[in-house]
């Protein structure tokens, strides 16, 4: 096998908290090949931290180490600021976690999706606006003419996310990180979403990191899942083997889904007592 | 009879487009009703005319008898209150939550604040420790948690809850879960629900009314949802699709850029 | 239920004890993370803000200098060796001795002196000018970008004519007009300061204006005043903070600049700006006269300037990363 694409030596992702400092994600490693990467965990275990890392986008005071941090022949932790912008976007793209927050308020969706791809490729006026439109379209937005000339607090929940996803894929990246891409879109929508994700893979090559707390969805469409819970890895699975799953935290996450035909009165719920003291 | 929401012959506007059309629905009296359908539906649409955000509609609202005007009055917040999708922006990032629990009192000159607000962050499984914590200071379960407070501090008799846990972790959205049908049966509320979880609708509520580019196609009694035996082609398809491994065929997009 | 407890212990929450057993009560109450009032979780935030701050070098630089700034006026009186406006012209023009430690001016009057004075007008100006134009600024920007509409556009013309003249121009043209004198400087450089801070509270109120938590407010029938007045000006604070700290510099030298043209402090008034202009005609041989206050202008001007840096990295929350 070909050296992997992403390699991950002991990521540790450290805030200094007003009693002294804080690590909140404590040494994590993976590899990630040309294959879709599934990482599950409850709220704050330190999987959206995981992925920003990887971009290199913790700004001080949070504190970043890895032993090793390589991508595709780069040691990403020794780039200058200015060589990982180019890396940032045009090889790795990251799907961030709350669009609302991640999209400008007072810039239109079509100027930001333009913008995106203006940032890495030169293009005439004519054809940047036929690629939005064609991008949009992919994410199964009806009605992308309209959509392009609206602010972010005027498309729906799902459609920000939709934007944030075309914004993203649009330069083609090598490597995907999506945190949380889907959790406001319906099933069939994310259905078409994550498709097309994985038509990329199949064509382009691209390494998928899919960073979720849908324990199906992951199940679903990718490869290999990790299991984080408090800033660790605590269990790696095949991703059709979840359900095998022995670690009694995984087995919690698993209890807590509601199911189609629910009929208990309440759900089970993971047991946070020890977790309020943070 | 006792509707507590009614809702003939809807239409919603934004600039020149209907983006709701010809919807109709009625909700009784504590009962939990949810409206589901894709992306984009109008699904947000419509609460947001219930209680006045959207200001351009036709046809009727009425909540508990009386007709709704087009826009947010003091009487109506006492009756129904809103709880948002996502708890990370329906928090004022300054007020820390005794302000923000404070505040519905305050603007309705309610007294004894301190023994309220104690009483509903009890209530709704907030430790008095994040009393004075800002928002930034509380994970994302915690903070629907005050969301969901805020909405109940006035006592209200309706709520509209928009998708309140697609943004939150299953094993935080079982929490949330366990609360509002604790709630519900505690303070005999009504519950207008919007989300796109199937699974969710089928733990939580009564009825279904289904959505598809701003039209109800089916409502349906949460029974036939749990037996899987909807009316129309398009609500079978958005329970195959939710019962997992299902829509994948129909769904075959190709990337070409 | 499944329990988490024993699985793992953290690592972090023993390293905050032990570190805890080293802190002194008032930062153990300050750092707590369930304060038990509203008091409490205000002063946590400004320590945590505090100490965030205190970690860049140049912000305490620039506090250091402003906070001199302060004390040196408060405390003129006493910290002056001589009158600033007694004359002794046997002692003219001297060089800086160890008697004059910044040397004398043309009537004799001792420069260190003047300056220290100085510093109770420089500080009066700057006060006088924020706490009038950041107000204005503040909440015409708010009022427009919460309502929008044609209220928007009529409030934002009027800031634009404003913006669209030269700041020193405009505040010339209202010094002729009032009369020259401090208070007028004053006033004229209020008038000049505010559209820029309207325009930053507009633009940030548009960024929140359509957000849940105001839209929650709304829900609960609160009127505007109060939508405005709580919930939207707070937020726009802190960005109209840092950018009047920023103009600090600007305005010390506006005044400066009146001072000097003999339109703002009249003599004998110890004003910076007046006295380096009537250093001026002395400026190849005895430089001190016309420099030193120029000093004292550049180094307060500079120290606003890191503060104001400073204040940016703490406050605002788009250079802080995460939520
Ligand atoms: N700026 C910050 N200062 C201190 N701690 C922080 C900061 N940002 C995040 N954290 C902490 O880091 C931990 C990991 O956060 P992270 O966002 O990675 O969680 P997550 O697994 O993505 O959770 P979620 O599912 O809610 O998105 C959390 O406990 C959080 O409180
Ligand atoms: N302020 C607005 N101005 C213009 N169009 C709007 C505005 N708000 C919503 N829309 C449009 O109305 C339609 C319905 O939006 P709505 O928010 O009701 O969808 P939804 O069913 O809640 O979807 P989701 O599940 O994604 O939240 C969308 O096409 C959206 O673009
Ligand atoms: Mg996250
Ligand atoms: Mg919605």
């Amino acid at each position: 096998m070909s050296a992997p694409l992403l390699q991950m030596r002991n990521l540790r992702v450290t805030f200094p908290g007003p009693r002294g400092p804080v690590q909140v994600v404590k040494g994590v490693s993976f590899d990630l090949g040309r294959e879709r990467l599934g990482i599950v965990g409850e709220s704050g275990s330190g999987k959206s931290m995981t992925g920003r890392s990887i971009l290199r986008l913790l700004k001080p005071p949070a504190k970043v180490e890895t032993d090793l941090l390589r991508f595709d022949g780069m040691d990403l932790d020794q780039l200058s600021e200015k060589q990982m912008r180019a890396v940032r976007g045009a090889r790795i793209s990251m799907v961030m976690q709350d669009p609302k927050f991640s999209l400008n308020p007072v810039m239109t969706i079509g100027t930001q999706i333009a913008e995106a791809l203006r940032v890495h490729e030169k293009l005439p006026r004519r054809e940047i606006e036929a690629r939005v439109i064609t991008m949009l379209e992919q994410v199964r937005i009806d009605d992308p003419r309209r959509v392009v000339k609206l602010y972010p607090h005027e498309v729906s929940g799902g459609m920000g996310q939709r934007v944030m996803i075309a914004m993203m894929l649009i330069p083609q990246p090598d490597i995907l990180i999506a945190d949380e891409p889907t959790s406001a879109l319906d099933v069939s929508v994310q259905a078409q979403v994550l498709d097309l994700i994985e038509a990329m893979i199949a064509k382009n090559g691209m390494g998928l990191i899919l960073i979720s707390h849908d324990l199906e969805l992951v199940a679903r469409y990718c490869d290999r899942v990790l299991v984080m819970h408090r800033g660790r890895v605590v269990e790696e699975l095949a991703a059709g083997r979840l359900h095998e799953a022995r670690h009694p935290y995984t087995k919690g996450l698993l209890a807590a889904v509601p199911q189609m035909d629910e009929r208990r009165a309440i759900l089970p719920v993971l047991d946070r007592a020890a977790e309020y003291e943070t | 009879m006792s509707c507590a929401l009614e809702i003939e012959g809807l239409f919603v506007r934004y600039g020149r487009d209907d983006v709701v059309r010809d919807v109709s629905f009625a909700i009784e009296t504590g009962e939990s009703y949810a409206l589901v359908g894709e992306s984009g539906s109008g699904k947000s649409t419509i609460l947001r005319a219930i209680v006045g955000m959207a200001r351009d509609w036709r046809g009727v609202i009425r909540v508990d008898g009386r007709d709704r005007v087009n826009r947010i009055d003091r009487q109506f917040a006492r009756h129904c209150q809103m709880v948002f999708q996502d708890p990370y922006a329906s928090l004022h990032p300054r007020r820390t939550v005794n302000d923000t629990l404070t505040e519905p009192l305050k603007i309705h000159g309610i007294g004894a604040r301190d023994a309220r607000v104690i009483a509903m962050m009890e209530d709704v499984g907030l430790d008095p420790r994040f009393r004075f914590r800002f928002p930034h200071q509380l994970s994302g379960g915690q903070r629907q948690r005050v969301a969901i407070a805020r909405a109940l501090m006035l006592e209200p008799k309706l709520l509209l809850l928009d998708e309140p846990t697609s943004a939150l972790d299953v094993s935080v959205q079982a929490e949330i879960l366990n609360l509002l049908v604790r709630l519900r049966a505690e303070r005999d509320l009504t519950y207008l629900l919007v989300t796109h979880s199937l699974p969710v609708v089928g733990f939580l509520c009564d009825r279904l009314g289904v959505l598809r580019y701003g039209q109800l196609v089916e409502e349906a009694p949460v029974e036939r949802l749990r037996a899987g035996t909807f009316a129309t082609a398009y609500a079978q398809e958005l329970y195959g699709a939710s019962l997992g491994g299902g829509d994948r065929s129909g769904a075959t997009v190709v990337a070409e850029t | 239920m499944v329990d988490l407890r024993n699985t793992e212990a953290d690592a972090a929450t023993e390293g905050d004890t032990r570190k805890a057993g080293r802190m002194g009560a008032l930062a153990l109450w300050l750092t707590d993370d369930a304060p038990a009032s509203r008091v409490q979780a205000q002063a946590g935030q400004a320590y945590a803000i505090a100490r965030s701050f205190a970690r860049n070098p140049l912000a305490m630089l620039g506090a250091f200098i402003v906070g001199l700034l302060i004390v040196v006026a408060l405390f003129a009186p006493w910290l002056a060796p001589y009158s600033p406006v007694g004359q002794n012209l046997e002692m003219r023009l001297m060089p800086p001795s160890a008697e004059h430690w910044l040397g004398t001016d043309e009537l004799g009057r001792d420069i260190l002196s003047r300056i220290i004075h100085g510093a109770r007008i420089t500080l009066l100006i700057v006060v006088m000018v924020a706490l009038i134009s950041a107000p204005i600024g503040l909440l015409i920007g708010a009022v427009a970008g919460y309502f929008g509409g044609w209220v928007d556009r009529i409030l934002m013309a009027i800031t634009d004519v404003f913006l669209s003249l030269p700041k020193l121009i405009m505040a010339l043209a209202f010094v002729a007009a009032l009369g020259a004198g401090l208070q007028n400087a004053i006033i004229a450089i209020a008038i000049t300061a505010w559209p820029a801070y309207a325009r930053i509270a507009r633009a940030e109120t548009l960024t929140f204006r359509k957000s849940e938590f105001i839209a929650a407010v709304e829900l609960q029938g609160a009127s505007n005043l109060r939508i405005i007045g709580i919930h939207v000006l707070p937020l726009c604070m802190s960005s109209t903070i840092i950018r009047v700290t920023l103009d600090m510099a600007g305005i010390i030298l506006t005044a400066a600049g009146l001072g000097f043209l003999g339109l703002g402090a009249q003599p004998p008034l110890p004003e910076w700006g007046a006295m380096i202009s009537r250093g001026r005609s002395f400026i190849l041989d005895q430089w001190w006269v016309a420099t030193m206050p120029g000093f004292a202008i550049i180094i307060v001007s500079l120290g606003f300037c890191f503060l104001g840096d400073g204040l940016r990295d703490v406050l605002d929350p788009r250079q802080r990363d995460g939520r």
